[in-house]
């Protein structure tokens, strides 16, 4: 973050009796506010996130049912990284979010520019794009699965009409991953563009004007404008993507259970499936080495990202 | 401010063993008149749902004190977390029904169940089922439903029109599915979005398995002997592989699901469906021809002698321990076991093969599928299924056979990954000598 906190946000510190009593504990912090506000938002971070957090540290390292646990040490995080098609499930969980969240940007970009341009249609067409984000992902699983049907769905009956034959979209190996990672862009990228949206509305109109005065065309207004300018709103869709092709599951869980065999496997199927055999701790222990993955990707990733956010 | 904050971060700590605490049920207590309210929880098959309806009406009308409520919950995985979950909260219904064999093994019966051991529920039941529903000597559970093939489905119209006949061997089936294939129909139907239909080359042929290898349920059970290192066992991959490569399965079978399947058996686009006889009845009324066109034949072995069925034992009624109605419960589980409460069944869902119940014969329009594996039984020419001479059974398998039987994996190798998978999960239930 390049930005420090300007003094001014600290309101000047009354000189009173009464207030002087408060005063020691605002000291030095710029905290407008007594603890005791910070309370209920406390206690729901501790009881709903910190505790089962540091839980689920302790319960990786048992074996464990609804009530009681044997503590194995490190015998789960030996047995997870033992897992056979671990490493599969590492190498797609990593194809799944780096494409989806690179589709999304790429497309995302350009809907956000034409979805900012003066359209007719501009507010409909804004809404068209946002549907499918609020379609539950189960239903959009369901409806794609039947739609991507060998010889009764309507992708396959399309191509037909021109003469292609569809492939079994799901059905085989080498289609599986990548079908349901277009769905997951279809249904995604709403909410890139308008985080585009509201990136590109907030770049002052000086700095196009500039461009028009200099004599630049539309590709320079682009190139030299929009591009760099829109840099924060391309920085969250990438991080809020990635996270979350990370960590994807239910449309994958609905279109392909992870299959044909182990070949559509993510971490999170992984676990589940390990979870859903009553191997507790395994699964644990697997959620524990995905939230060390996650974080250790997400971390430089975000200082890469931010370092290079351009002042507007 | 200072002791108001204090305070409520005392409040806070002294409330966090409250959060823990869950409501529990309370189940009806028994009345004096013996009058109760038992519940009943069953899956949500089709075919279970039918056959339960039809047991508690007759047994409401004959026991007019005791009222049943049914509840359902999903089959597979989820439904096995579902009652592992309400077992140990102590929150299950008053009688559940549920599968035998090694999926029961891991419920923990001697803590969760009443011990039927020796009770009169027993009377009418067939000596040959208990051992399925019996953990370190002590019996827990009536059969509720009927014994289910395993095996491959054939339709019987494409047979007589090819002049084909049930074949004995792998070899005459191989005969059979170049003959189906080069008439232009489908030879095997594979459903791999179903993906637990895929297992049926590998479970099934366990009685050639058994037949060839006596020891093997005990050896496996004692880390002894493996699939892939045992020729006999691994045939069962071998087969999967054998029938994808050589193109005898439907188009799109990664992505069919058993409804799909089913719909060309019963059309006779497909000829040979590897399954469960127990998957048909649910079909009934939508393919009405499938009580007549469908029969049923074990996965062939290679020796044409030894031929015969893998049999899935019926799945069991059990007591919660935590009922207050035992003496009711017990009424009901006598009801079921007893030709009476198997007749009330067959009249809901038709049977998919032999009730494990005296004195109950199955009816002369029971569905083709049933009276073929009646059968095998009447010959003595049946072997139970693995899961239910075992306790071991990794949770894989189903994900493995779609990746052998789409040719993703070699046989060798898929075998080897599910000892691997074998031995997580015995590692993981502490089994002895893993």
């Amino acid at each position: 973050m390049t930005s420090s906190r300007p003094s001014t946000a600290t309101p000047p510190e009354p000189r009173t009796a009464a207030a002087g009593r408060r005063t020691p504990r605002r000291k030095g912090r710029g905290n407008p506010y007594p603890y005791v506000f910070y309370l209920p938002a406390g206690i729901i971070y501790t009881v709903v996130f910190l505790v089962p957090t540091i839980m689920a540290f302790y319960f990786s390292m048992t074996r464990w049912t609804l009530f009681d646990s044997t503590f194995v040490g490190l015998e789960n995080f030996t047995d997870f990284f033992a897992e056979q098609n671990l490493r599969i499930g590492f190498q797609n969980t990593l194809i799944y979010a780096v494409s989806t969240s690179g589709l999304k940007v790429v497309l995302g970009m350009a809907l956000g520019v034409l979805l900012t341009s003066r359209l007719k249609l501009r507010g409909f067409l804004r809404s068209v794009v946002f549907f499918p984000v609020l379609v539950s992902t189960v239903a959009v699983g369901i409806t794609f699965s039947v739609l991507l049907k060998p010889d009764t769905g309507l992708v396959n009956k399309a191509l037909a009409l021109v003469g292609v034959s569809g492939p079994d979209w799901l059905g085989d190996a080498n289609t599986a991953l990548l079908s349901v990672a277009i769905v997951d862009v279809w249904k995604g990228v709403g909410l890139a563009t308008v985080i585009y949206i509201a990136g590109m509305m907030s770049i002052p109109r000086d700095y196009y004007q500039a461009v028009a005065v200099d004599g630049g065309g539309a590709w320079h207004r682009f190139r030299y404008v929009t591009l760099p300018l829109s840099w924060p709103a391309t920085n969250s869709v990438i991080i809020l993507s990635f996270i979350g092709g990370l960590r994807s599951f239910d449309l994958i869980w609905t279109m392909t259970r992870g299959g044909p065999g182990f070949t559509s496997d993510v971490i999170a199927s992984i676990i589940y499936k390990q979870y859903q055999a009553g191997f507790f701790g395994l699964s644990t222990a697997g959620n524990v080495i995905l939230f060390i993955v996650v974080t250790a990707l997400v971390v430089p990733l975000t200082r890469f990202l931010s370092a290079r956010e351009v002042p507007a | 401010m200072k002791t108001t904050r204090h305070r409520l971060g005392v409040a806070f700590f002294a409330a966090l063993p409250l959060l823990a605490l869950t409501a529990c049920g309370s189940p009806s207590e028994p009345a004096a008149d013996g009058s109760a309210t038992l519940a009943l929880l069953i899956d949500n098959n089709e075919s279970t749902v039918n056959a339960a309806k039809s047991v508690v009406e007759a047994f409401q009308a004959a026991n007019p004190k005791i009222k049943i409520q049914t509840e359902t919950r999903p089959p597979g995985g989820e439904g096995d977390n579902i009652v592992k979950t309400r077992l140990s909260t102590g929150e299950m219904s008053d009688v559940f029904w549920y599968n035998s064999g090694s999926l029961l093994q891991a419920l923990n019966p001697a803590q969760t169940m009443v011990d039927l051991t020796g009770d009169p529920v027993l009377k009418n039941v067939q000596e040959s089922f208990l051992p399925v529903v019996t953990q370190g000597g002590k019996v827990y559970g009536v059969p509720a439903g009927t014994a289910t093939g395993g095996g491959i489905l054939y339709n019987r119209k494409v047979y007589e029109k090819l002049g084909l006949q049930v074949p004995k061997s792998w070899a005459e089936f191989t005969a059979n599915n170049d003959k189906i294939k080069a008439a232009g129909i489908t030879p095997v139907i594979s459903t791999f979005k179903d993906t637990w239909t895929s297992q049926l080359f590998v479970l099934a042929d366990f009685f050639n398995v058994q037949a060839a290898v006596p020891g093997f349920a005990q050896d496996y059970t004692a880390n002894k002997a493996k699939y892939a290192t045992t020729p006999a066992a691994l045939t069962g991959f071998k087969r999967l592989e054998e029938v994808h490569a050589k193109g005898y399965l439907n188009k799109g079978f990664g992505s069919a699901n058993l409804d799909a399947g089913i719909k060309l058996l019963a059309e006779g686009t497909g000829v040979h469906y590897p399954l469960l006889t127990a998957s048909l009845p649910g079909f009934v009324d939508k393919f009405p021809q499938v009580t007549t066109d469908i029969g049923y034949f074990g996965v062939p072995g290679d020796d044409a002698a030894k031929n015969g069925a893998t049999v899935w034992e019926p799945g069991g009624a059990y007591i919660a321990k935590t009922t207050k109605n035992v003496a009711a419960a017990k009424t009901f589980l006598a009801f079921i076991a007893s030709p009476e409460g198997a007749a009330a069944w067959a009249k809901g869902t038709p049977p998919s093969g032999p009730f494990r119940i005296k004195g109950y014969q199955l009816p002369d329009d029971a569905i083709q599928v049933a009276k073929d594996l009646q059968g095998y039984i009447d010959k003595n020419e049946s072997a139970p299924a693995l899961e239910f001479v075992s306790p071991v059974k990794g949770p894989s398998l189903e994900q493995i056979t779609v990746a052998v039987g789409s040719g993703l994996t070699t046989a060798a190798e898929g075998a080897a990954q599910y000892d691997k998978d074998v031995e997580k999960q015995a590692k993981q239930l502490g089994l002895a000598g893993w």
